[in-house]
């Protein structure tokens, strides 16, 4: 039994319009110490999947499906045992840094309330222990600058504060949602560098969604990629890299020049749009954008094993 | 750090902004009322021409207007704002020593009980949107925005003095007993708009980035609404704490009439009605210099609840 296994997640949000279904049945599992990248391009169900994990949702969202962590069902839950997971067991960094600080309380205030909350630490030693973080995380003069409010970080070192917050607990998972997007290429790296490091010395398993597949190769070992809300493949980086099977991931792959992390490039390379989520065709969902689609592809195609453990969602592979 | 002298440069500029307002608002005042038909001694009716003239000398009224002005504005500079026209041997500084601790304890209590219950409502129905809490505080809300003092004081006379006999009708001799109907009326409207106000600023305030973070770190919701939310979905209701006692000072005006509370309300109409021209323009100056100080005070406190503008060097 892996440490989490997510089996069936959808996720669906109730509008006007009709119901979005943002996550259409996703399915992976996670050991201790693994990194797994989530890719796929924007609107594909990434974070709302994750988000889901962590009953974090909208109120129009609504999930269904199983992610037990160490036997438990995370999505059966109350809010109160949720919360013993969460920030403790797994922690999650959200894609934005410049807002997911809270702009009324200084950075000490929303580090210590963490341990304080889930170890009972009292305040002092709670906040030794966060300038400790805040250190391993390269805040310079950390004693001083704890005590400063978060518009007084640049988005870098916010999104610095976001991972050592998040490792506060030494969490079994650490969730982070496109961490560097929005930060320019030398602190993306830094923090990349900081989550491997972090992987190693406590053995925290990474979760990595990113639209950046030049990333996930120095970060992860196994790729998910997903398209409009579903699994198309998924593999080792080796498999994801030097065999990609999917013709979504192989457009993703064009897209990207290899070996150069500039964020911006690519994604959009592959023509057309992703499906409307309120009103999905029939088939595979990539059909309208794939070059290779043929008549077979008016049916929606299984996940395929390709061996050792290489998967594909597509009418290209040979049926078992 | 660079935070108190961040405040203090704040504090200054309003301060310095605080001069040119209180100058137009005793020009208005000074200027409005003269305009207005007739002179501080018509009811007193069959006044001898001769005695009419004295009595002008006296109060300088026979000067040019400008003339009069100058020496209003020379004599409120040492805050004195001469005898009353109306209340012989009163000065209007001894009227407003009489009436304004009966108003202000009156508007206080008004002002504590609109702010704790408003907040309250608006709070509970934030956290319990769409749901009957919800739509009954509001539609209550609603009610109590759009009926004006002058109506829900007499329906609360009727209901709690006539009906039910529990409560006086009027009057006033600092007893508790008198004040509560009288502060009601004043803070109902207040605590609609607040509850309306709070309740919106929570909804958004718990849409935010940042509570999805505070929910993510684990800690118990009671945490993520007092320790994160509540702070930042008060700021609109702390900045209109301004409005809201020019509000109340508006509506004592009517409601202290009504209860018969010898306020500072009642004087002013009075004043108005028998052309006191000092007592009421006393009477204006002091509420203007009243509602600046505290537009003045709400402003520091949002500014040291809001650390961007306190730590902020360059504003
Ligand atoms: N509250 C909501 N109501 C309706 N639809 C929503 C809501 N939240 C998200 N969605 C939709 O769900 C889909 C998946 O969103 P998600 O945030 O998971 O995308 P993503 O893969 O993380 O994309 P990005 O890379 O841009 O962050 C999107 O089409 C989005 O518009
Ligand atoms: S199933 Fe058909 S349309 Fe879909 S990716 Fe494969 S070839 Fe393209
Ligand atoms: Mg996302």
């Amino acid at each position: 039994m892996a440490m989490l296994e997510v089996r069936n997640l959808q996720v669906g949000f109730d509008t006007p319009e009709g119901e979005v279904q943002a996550v259409r049945g996703i399915d992976f599992d996670l050991e201790a110490g693994d990194a797994l990248a989530i890719v796929g391009e924007s609107g594909s169900g990434k974070t709302q999947s994750m988000l889901a994990l962590m009953g974090l949702l909208a109120e129009n969202g609504h999930a269904s499906g199983e992610a037990r962590f160490r036997g438990r069902d995370l999505m059966k839950l109350s809010p109160g045992e949720l919360n013993q997971y969460r920030g403790a067991k797994i922690a999650m960094i959200f894609q934005d840094p410049m807002t997911s600080l809270n702009p009324y309380l200084n950075i000490e205030k929303q580090m210590i309330e963490v341990v304080m909350h889930h170890q009972g630490l009292d305040r002092r030693e709670a906040r030794a222990h966060a300038i400790e973080m805040l250190r391993a995380v390269r805040i310079p003069d950390p004693e001083q600058r704890i005590r400063q409010y978060p518009h007084e970080y640049s988005g870098g070192m916010r999104q610095r504060v976001m991972v050592a917050m998040g490792l506060l607990c030494e969490p079994d998972i650490l969730i982070a949602d496109e961490p560097t997007t929005a930060l320019d290429v030398t602190v993306q790296a830094q923090i990349n560098q900081l989550m491997a490091e972090l992987r190693r010395s406590s053995n925290t398993a990474i979760v990595l969604i990113t639209h950046d597949l030049g990333v996930v190769a120095g970060l992860c070992d196994r790729v998910l990629v997903v398209y409009a809300g579903r699994v198309v493949e998924y593999g080792t980086v080796e498999q994801i890299y030097y065999q990609p099977r999917h013709p979504y991931t192989r457009g993703l792959l064009a897209s990207v020049p290899r070996l150069d992390a500039v964020r911006g490039a690519g994604l959009n390379a592959i023509p057309g749009n992703p499906p409307n989520l309120l009103d999905l065709p029939a088939g595979c969902s990539f059909r309208q954008r794939c070059a290779e689609a043929f008549e077979a592809c008016g049916e929606e195609p299984a996940l395929r094993d390709l061996g050792d453990g290489h998967l594909s969602r597509c009418h290209l592979e040979p049926e078992q | 750090m660079t935070g108190h002298a961040g405040i203090l440069r704040h504090a200054i500029q309003r301060l310095l902004g605080v001069i040119p307002t209180l100058l137009v608002l005793v020009t208005i005042a000074f200027f409005l009322i003269r305009v207005a038909p007739g002179g501080p001694f018509d009811a007193e009716k069959a006044l001898p021409a001769e005695i009419q003239a004295n009595l002008n000398v006296k109060y300088h009224l026979d000067e040019p207007l400008v003339q009069q002005y100058l020496r209003y504005l020379g004599q409120i500079l040492t805050f004195d704002f001469g005898p009353s026209f109306q209340y012989k041997d009163w000065t209007v500084n001894e009227l407003i020593g009489e009436g304004f601790p009966v108003s202000l304890t009156v508007g206080g209590l008004a002002m504590l009980l609109a702010f704790v219950v408003g907040t309250v409502i608006g709070v509970t129905a934030a956290l319990r949107q769409n749901t009957a809490v919800d739509y009954g505080s509001m539609g209550f809300a609603m009610l109590g925005i759009s009926i004006p003092n002058f109506v829900i004081a007499p329906l609360l006379i009727l209901l709690f003095a006539v009906f039910l006999g529990w409560l006086p009708a009027g009057g006033w001799d600092w007893s508790l007993n008198r004040m509560v109907l009288p502060v009601i009326t004043l803070a109902l409207p207040v605590i609609a708009y607040v509850a309306r106000l709070t309740r919106g600023s929570m909804i958004e305030v718990l849409h935010s980035n940042f509570i999805r973070t505070a929910r993510a770190k684990g800690l118990p919701e009671r945490a993520v609404i007092l320790q994160h939310a509540l702070k930042p979905a008060l700021l609109p209701v702390i900045s209109f704490m301004g409005p809201a006692t020019a509000g109340l000072i508006t509506g004592s005006v009517i409601v202290e009439r009504i209860y018969a509370i010898p306020g500072l309300g009642s004087y002013f109409v009075q004043g108005a009605l028998n052309r006191d021209y000092t007592l009421v323009m006393g009477v204006v100056i002091f509420y203007g210099l009243l509602i600046i100080l505290l537009n003045f005070t709400v402003d520091m406190l949002y500014a040291w609840l809001n650390p961007k503008i306190r730590y902020d060097e360059k504003r």
